[in-house]
This record gives C-alpha cells, sequence and structure tokens, in this order.
C-alpha cells in the first residue's frame, strides 16, 4: 500500500505499529462478519474505518477491544498479544467509546470519569475502609485526574451533574473523558458524531485532533465522509467484513470501489457522493 | 396515588375548602377531651371526657397543626421572602394521615372491645371530622416545591435540631418499645409516619437535613450515643432489652446484605447461611459442654473465624456462581441457603463428623466474657441496672457501628465506584477496565464476612443455635428489609430491619399473619415506593427512569446544595 504524507502532523508509518491485526476473522455460526483484517495502526495516527451498513466495522471493534475473541488470527498492541478479556485489553491501553452511549446514567459526570481511572488505581478495601494515607492520596489525584480531563473535553461545568440530563453531544464528550481516564495509548471511537449537528460534529473533529496531538492513536468509525476524510491520516473501508481498500482519503474517496459499496453504480452516485456526502443513505445503525 | 380532582373544580371550591379543613382540624382536636371508647381496655385508655390520654393528646396536637397549616397558607402563601414553605402539600398529607389514623384507631377499639358498638360518639366526632377534612384537603393546590433547605441557619440552632431530633427519637423508641397494646402500638407508629411526611412535605424535613449534614459528625455521633443510653431507660428489665438485641443482630446482618444486594446489586435469597454458618462456627468453639470442637479461641478471635469462615463459604459459593446474573443466581443463592440448612440438620455424626448435633442444634454456647465483664450477669452503672440482654445490646451496638462504617466507606470509594458502575452498565463496566468479577466476588465474601460475625454474636445472645432458626424464610425477611427500607441505604436498612423485627414482637395478632402481612406490606410498596422508605438518589432514578423532573431536581441539588444536602440522601449517609 502506496503512502503519501497527509496535512496533519504526519505520524509517518515506518517504525514498529501501536496496533497490528493479521488476518482477524469473526465467525458467527455461518455468518464471517469479519474476513481476514490486516491491520496496523502507527503512534499518533488518526485512523478511520468506513463502510456500509453490516460491514463489520462494529464487529471488528470488538474484535479490537477483547470483547470478542476472534475465530482466527490475532491482534499484537504495543508487542503483545490482545487477550480476549476486556479488562485486560484496557489496562495494555486500548480505551473505546461505544456506538450508542453506554454511560452510567445516574452517576454523576464526575463520577463517570472517576470509574475510568478505576483500572489505574489500586486502593484496596482495607486502606478504603480506614481511610489509610494510600486511600487519601490516590482519591485526590483521581478526583484531581478527573477534572482534568472534564476540562479537556470542553466540559468543566458539569462535573456534578447526573450524566443521563446532559445533552447528547456532551454525552459523547463525556464518554471520550471516561476512556481517555484509563491513561490509553489507543482511543478506539465507534461512531463519535451520530446524532450531532455540524456544530457539534466541529468540535468532535477538534476534539479528536487534539487527542491525537497529546500522544494517542486514535481509530474512528463513521458514516459521515466530510468528518472522516477531513480527519483521518488513513481510512480503511470494509465491505462484508472484508478489507477493500486501505489508502489515505482521496485514494479511498476516489476509489470506484468505495463509491459503489456505498451507493452503487453510475455518474449519478459519483454526484451524490461528491456533492452530500452527509446525507449517505445508512446513517443509521450499524451491525 | 388518590384519583385527583380536576383543577377547575378545585380553583372553585379551594376557599372554601380551606375553611373547612381548618374547621375540621379544630373539631379533631376538640374531639381528643371527648370520650372515644366504653371500655377502658382500648388503646391507652379513652373513654375520659376532658381527660386526653397520650393517643388523644397527639390527635390533638394533629388537628391544631391541620388548622394551623390552613391558617398560614392563608396569612402567607407564598411563604417568607425566597424562602417557600409547603403549607398545602403539609395539610394534604395531614389529612390522609388524619383519616388513617382514625381509621385504624376506631378498627383498634373496634377489634379489642369487640364491635363497632364500643365506640363513643367522640370517636366517630374524630373520624367524620378527619374523613371531611381529607376530602376537603384533596380541593387544595399544592403550592410549588418548598426550598426550607436553603435557608441558612446559624450553627447553634443546627446542634438544638440535632438534639431535639435525637431526643424525639429516643423517646419514639421508648415509648414503642413500652407499649403492651397492639392498637396502641400501630396507631403510635402511624402517628410517626405521618408526623414525617408533614415534615417531609412541609419542607422541614429538607430544612433540618440541610441544617444537621453541617454538623453531620455532630448527628452520628449523638445519634450514637442515644442508642447508647437506651438501655438506660429500661431500669434493668431483659423484655424489651432482648427485643432490641434482636433488632440489632438483624440490623447488622441485613446491612451486610445492603452491600450484596444494595450496592453491588447482586440478588442473593440465601443470605441467612452466613448468619447461621457464623452462629455454628461460634458455638462449636464456646468450649461449653455442648461445643463439638475442643479449641476454644478467646471470644474476639472467635468472631475473626467465624467470619472468614462465612467469607470464606461465600467465595466458594460465589466464584463459580458469579458468571451467572440476575435470576439463575437468586436460584443458586436460594438452592445454596438450602444446602446450608440441611448440612447442619445431617452434621450429627451419623454420617461424617457430628459438628451441629443435628437437629437439635448447640443448646449451650455458655455467656461472653470479654476483659472480666460477664455479659450474662446484671451489672449497676451508675445506680442504673443493666441486665444480661443489655450487655449484649451494647457489643452488638458497637458491631453495627463498624458494619456501617465499612459499608458507608466502602460505598464511597473507588470499590464502590466499581460496584455502581457494574449495577448500572456491566459491559460498559468491563469495557473501562473496572474488574467486574472480582468486585462482585468481594462484595459477596464482605457481605458474608460481616454476617458471620454477627451470627458469631448471636450465638451466644440466643445461647443456642438451632437448624431451624437459620431458613429461607429468615433470608427473605433479610432481602425485605433491606428492600421496604430502601437498597443501597442505611438509614433506610436500619429502618426497614427495625420495622420487620419489631412488628411481630410487638403485635402478636401480627406474628400469627406475618407472612401474610409483610407480603401485602411489600406488595403495596412495590406499587406506590419501589425505591423503599428512604430511597438513595441513585436507585430513585432507576426505579423511576421516566422521570426527568427528578433527575432535574437530584441534579439542581447537586450542584446548588453541595454534597448530601438533599432531602433524603443526607439523611441516608
Amino acid at each position: 500500500m502506496t503512502e503519501t504524507v497527509t496535512a496533519a502532523a504526519d505520524p509517518g508509518t515506518d517504525g514498529a505499529p501501536l496496533l497490528s491485526a493479521r488476518q482477524v476473522t469473526m465467525r458467527f455460526g455461518g455468518l464471517v462478519a469479519v474476513d481476514k483484517v490486516d491491520f496496523d495502526v502507527y503512534p499518533r495516527e488518526i485512523m478511520g474505518l468506513i463502510g456500509p451498513n453490516g460491514a463489520g466495522k462494529t464487529t471488528f471493534f470488538n474484535c479490537l477491544t477483547g470483547l470478542y475473541k476472534p475465530t482466527s488470527g490475532r491482534v499484537v498492541f504495543d508487542g503483545a498479544v490482545l487477550p480476549p478479556k476486556p479488562g485486560k485489553v484496557v489496562r495494555a491501553g486500548v480505551a473505546r467509546t461505544f456506538q450508542n452511549i453506554r454511560l452510567f446514567a445516574n452517576m454523576t459526570a464526575l463520577e463517570n470519569v472517576m470509574v475510568g481511572r478505576y483500572c489505574r488505581t489500586s486502593s484496596g478495601p482495607m486502606t478504603s475502609i480506614i481511610r489509610g494515607p494510600k486511600f487519601r492520596r490516590e482519591e485526590a489525584a483521581t478526583r484531581e485526574r478527573a477534572a482534568e480531563l472534564l476540562d479537556f473535553v470542553g466540559l468543566p461545568d458539569v462535573s456534578e451533574n447526573l450524566a443521563r440530563n446532559l445533552p447528547y453531544g456532551d454525552q459523547r464528550r463525556l464518554e471520550i473523558a471516561r476512556a481517555l481516564a484509563t491513561d490509553p495509548k489507543l482511543l478506539l471511537l465507534d461512531e463519535p458524531t451520530a446524532g450531532m449537528n455540524p456544530q457539534e460534529t466541529r468540535q468532535a473533529e477538534e476534539l479528536i485532533f487534539k487527542i491525537r496531538d497529546s500522544g494517542l492513536a486514535v481509530i474512528t468509525i463513521e458514516h459521515d465522509m466530510r468528518f472522516i476524510f477531513n480527519l483521518c491520516d488513513r481510512v480503511l473501508c470494509l465491505v462484508q467484513g472484508r478489507p477493500l481498500v486501505l489508502g489515505t482519503p482521496e485514494e479511498v474517496q476516489s476509489d470506484p470501489r468505495v463509491i459503489e459499496a456505498y451507493i452503487g453504480t453510475g455518474a449519478e452516485a459519483q454526484r451524490t457522493l461528491d456533492s452530500d456526502p452527509d446525507s449517505d443513505p445508512e446513517g443509521g445503525a450499524d451491525a | 396515588m388518590i384519583p385527583g380532582i380536576p383543577i377547575e373544580v378545585r380553583r372553585r371550591f379551594e376557599t372554601p375548602a380551606r375553611i373547612v379543613a381548618l374547621v375540621c382540624g379544630v373539631i379533631i382536636a376538640a374531639s381528643a377531651y371527648l370520650p372515644w371508647a366504653y371500655g377502658s381496655d382500648a388503646l391507652d385508655d379513652v373513654t375520659y371526657l376532658g381527660g386526653p390520654s397520650f393517643i388523644q393528646f397527639i390527635a390533638l396536637g394533629m388537628g391544631l397543626v391541620l388548622a394551623g397549616l390552613c391558617v398560614c397558607s392563608m396569612r402567607w402563601p407564598r411563604g417568607f421572602g425566597r424562602i417557600r414553605i409547603g403549607w398545602i402539600r403539609g395539610a394534604r398529607s395531614l389529612g390522609v394521615g388524619l383519616l388513617v389514623a382514625f381509621a385504624v384507631i376506631l378498627a383498634a377499639i373496634s377489634v379489642e372491645l369487640g364491635g363497632t358498638i364500643n365506640i363513643v360518639y367522640g370517636g366517630w366526632i374524630g373520624f367524620a371530622a378527619a374523613l371531611i377534612a381529607f376530602v376537603a384537603t384533596r380541593f387544595l393546590i399544592p403550592e410549588g416545591r418548598p426550598n426550607l433547605n436553603r435557608l441558612g441557619t446559624p450553627g447553634w440552632l443546627s446542634i438544638l435540631a440535632i438534639a431535639g431530633v435525637m431526643l424525639v427519637m429516643l423517646f419514639v423508641a421508648y415509648y414503642a418499645l413500652d407499649q403492651s397494646n397492639p392498637g396502641t402500638f400501630v396507631t403510635f407508629l402511624v402517628y410517626v409516619g405521618v408526623g414525617v411526611a408533614v415534615l417531609l412535605r412541609t419542607g422541614a424535613l429538607g430544612w433540618l437535613t440541610a441544617a444537621t449534614s453541617v454538623h453531620r459528625r455532630v448527628m452520628l455521633l449523638a445519634a450514637f450515643v442515644v442508642a447508647f443510653l437506651f438501655p438506660f431507660t429500661q431500669g434493668g428489665s431483659d423484655a424489651n432489652m432482648s427485643i432490641a438485641a434482636q433488632v440489632l443482630i438483624f440490623a447488622a446482618t441485613a446491612m451486610g446484605l445492603n452491600i450484596v444486594v444494595g450496592l453491588a446489586g447482586l440478588l442473593d435469597l440465601g443470605y441467612i447461611a452466613f448468619l447461621g454458618s457464623g452462629a455454628f462456627v461460634a458455638a462449636m468453639l464456646s468450649g461449653t459442654a455442648m461445643a463439638t470442637l475442643d479449641i476454644h479461641p478467646p471470644f474476639p478471635v472467635t468472631m475473626l473465624i467465624s467470619g472468614c469462615v462465612a467469607a470464606t463459604l461465600g467465595l466458594v459459593i460465589g466464584s463459580p456462581t458469579l458468571r451467572v446474573s440476575g435470576d439463575y443466581l437468586a436460584i443458586i443463592t436460594l438452592a445454596f441457603g438450602e444446602i446450608f440448612r440441611l448440612s447442619m440438620n445431617n452434621l450429627d455424626g451419623t454420617d461424617g463428623p457430628d459438628l451441629t448435633h443435628g437437629s437439635r442444634g448447640i443448646s449451650d454456647t455458655g455467656e461472653l466474657s470479654l476483659f472480666g465483664f460477664n455479659f450474662g450477669q446484671t451489672h449497676t452503672v451508675a445506680g442504673l441496672e443493666i441486665g444480661r440482654f443489655a450487655n449484649y445490646y451494647f457489643l452488638l451496638l458497637l458491631w453495627l457501628v463498624v458494619v456501617i462504617l465499612i459499608f458507608t466507606r466502602l460505598n464511597n470509594s473507588r470499590i464502590g465506584r466499581g460496584w455502581i458502575a457494574i449495577r448500572e452498565d456491566e459491559k460498559a463496566a468491563e469495557a473501562m477496565g473496572v474488574n467486574v468479577f472480582g468486585l462482585k466476588l468481594f462484595a459477596f465474601a464482605s457481605g458474608a464476612f460481616l454476617a458471620g460475625v454477627a451470627g458469631a454474636i448471636k450465638a451466644h445472645v440466643d445461647i443456642s443455635v438451632t437448624p431451624d432458626s437459620y431458613v429461607f424464610l429468615q433470608s427473605s425477611f433479610l432481602l425485605a428489609a433491606v428492600v421496604l427500607g430502601g437498597m443501597g441505604t442505611v438509614l433506610g436498612v436500619l429502618i426497614g430491619a427495625t420495622l420487620l423485627q419489631l412488628m411481630p414482637e410487638k403485635l402478636r395478632f401480627v406474628n400469627e399473619y406475618r407472612l401474610m402481612f409483610f407480603g401485602l406490606l411489600l406488595v403495596i410498596m412495590m406499587r406506590f415506593r419501589p425505591e423503599g422508605i428512604i430511597a438513595s438518589e441513585r436507585r430513585q432514578l432507576e426505579f423511576h427512569d421516566e422521570d426527568e423532573e427528578l433527575a432535574e431536581r437530584l441534579d439542581e441539588g447537586n450542584v446548588d446544595a453541595s454534597r448530601g444536602a438533599v432531602a433524603v440522601e443526607g439523611a441516608a449517609r
């Protein structure tokens, strides 16, 4: 695959990849949801994952985060094979958000982020009960870091609000803050702008750039083509579980196979994709 | 709950309804001076003309409060300055409360003396006035939510309020336990409930919690002191203290279950097995002639061993089963409870070792003796006699304080946050790195440990330990106490445990039908207040998922009245 230099601070694809998936396959009975996907993500890179509905994007995500154990193939993260346990994957440094927001609805925004710190703290029951020095130190640090992260994603004023009462866009940000609280090296965003208005989408874009600039790699699933092509350094297009094209946004955008997969063939389709990518017919849920 | 009257109708009749309610309040107050019954055996002797009994005096007070609320709602409909007070809200709940109270009073008179014929005109007048007052208050339009909790309170007043609350609580406990007449007991309970409801609805409870939450430590200390002083009001009598000791055992055990059910959200139907295992271990190690093991460590060590054995059982039952959730887990724990009972019945030496003497149990566990203090003897402190059960009461009280401390501190820690996260969304919690399995297991083990230690003390309080006192029914009572009181709260579970343990003791007629009675109580609670008597904020939201107003109000409370000033939660902590 040829690699061109993109506009944003180029991460470069030389050096060791942060995450590399080799021949990852996920089969549910007779259905092959993900079929032999090869995939590398390098540090400080924003990777896009696109594809029509049912292409297996979220399933692939679940394979990367330990929710599913791939039927065959393997995922290597930071030099070690990722165990198929979500908890261990998080500790290794892969955090994610969910396509349909899964916050702890009845906890405050701050508490949500503090839960994200769980895997990076270790106060046991004993020190918690006697309120020992370790507990107090960790609790203060957790609280401080959580407030910092809320500030980072642009939610400094809502820390005491219940998550369920936040506006939709803020809930998405909060979910990102919660994921960041686990100190990840790689952040997986499952449709981070679904249901957002153009302004919120722009803010989300800025936030993702900011996250990348702080040293993280990001993989994002998205249906909003303008968003993807603005944001990503490289884009992988999945169709029916198979990788179709992997390349820079320009390459993918102009690849006739991608257009065909999304809309069908013909000049009409070409025009639709170029002029109005927002109104793609598969704006809804993904498999 | 009660069908509402269309708002237009209410508007038209509001003023006359208010006057009717006012008059009825005065009539109820006056009826206290009239005789209510022919015979002196009903209630606390309500036969005198012009000499109200205690029960009648409270009715008098409530009637006057109703009249007062009506007057105030006309005089200061918008409260004082920024402060709004729920006059009409209070009047409406008092209307319901008075009707219920009088219904209970008349029912008690009829049952205790044999027929409604025994009710004298005073009772009928009071009841009629309560009925009319109830209807009249339905026509009143409640004002906005009271915000008395925003009222600034000087420190001395808060302390005074705490002292007042504690005195009232001590009196309530003393009076309720002192009643041998079931009618009086129930009526008094209704009065207490009505009083709390009115305080809550007018916003006074909000003020009280806001004022006392500033001095939470003082409040907790005062509560402890009151509980500590309670045995001194009993004059060395063991009758009430044995009930109080059982209440404390029940409460401490329910608090352990509260960790499992209330915090981690795991349904455990076999919890009594952990209490039982603690009791049996303590009995086996007690060193009496009946003890089956020839080891008798000092009691603190026995307590620890009992707790650890129970915790081990918790781990053993937990580790293979916690992978299932919900109904499946409930069934497995239910089976575990049965296995425990059957094992205890069969470890009688016929097959296997003789550990429990089978169904006869270990019938003598001996008295505790700690640091030369014999719990079995009556001691005299400052001229006041402290009997056997009072001694154990002190020990149990100490243990309950430890349990509450453990509960609240775990709740407000990384571990507690993990539990709540698991309860809210297990998948998301796992994806955020929360050790789901470990935390669930820890909830199970720590709950079991607390129950095990409580069991060790219970073995000595009860003197004998038999398998049939640790049966499924007890597990369900514990669960009922937690659910009824309010899952995940401290105060709620204490209240729930007290109610469930006290009622069968004080009400013989309830004891016979207690299953029916508790079942009915639970059904009614689940219909009208699924979050329990005291609701933790989060639980409240889980049960009223669609209630956006509630969610926003809690939010508001979070923001402007720093931590815990929201009435219920503040009290619960």
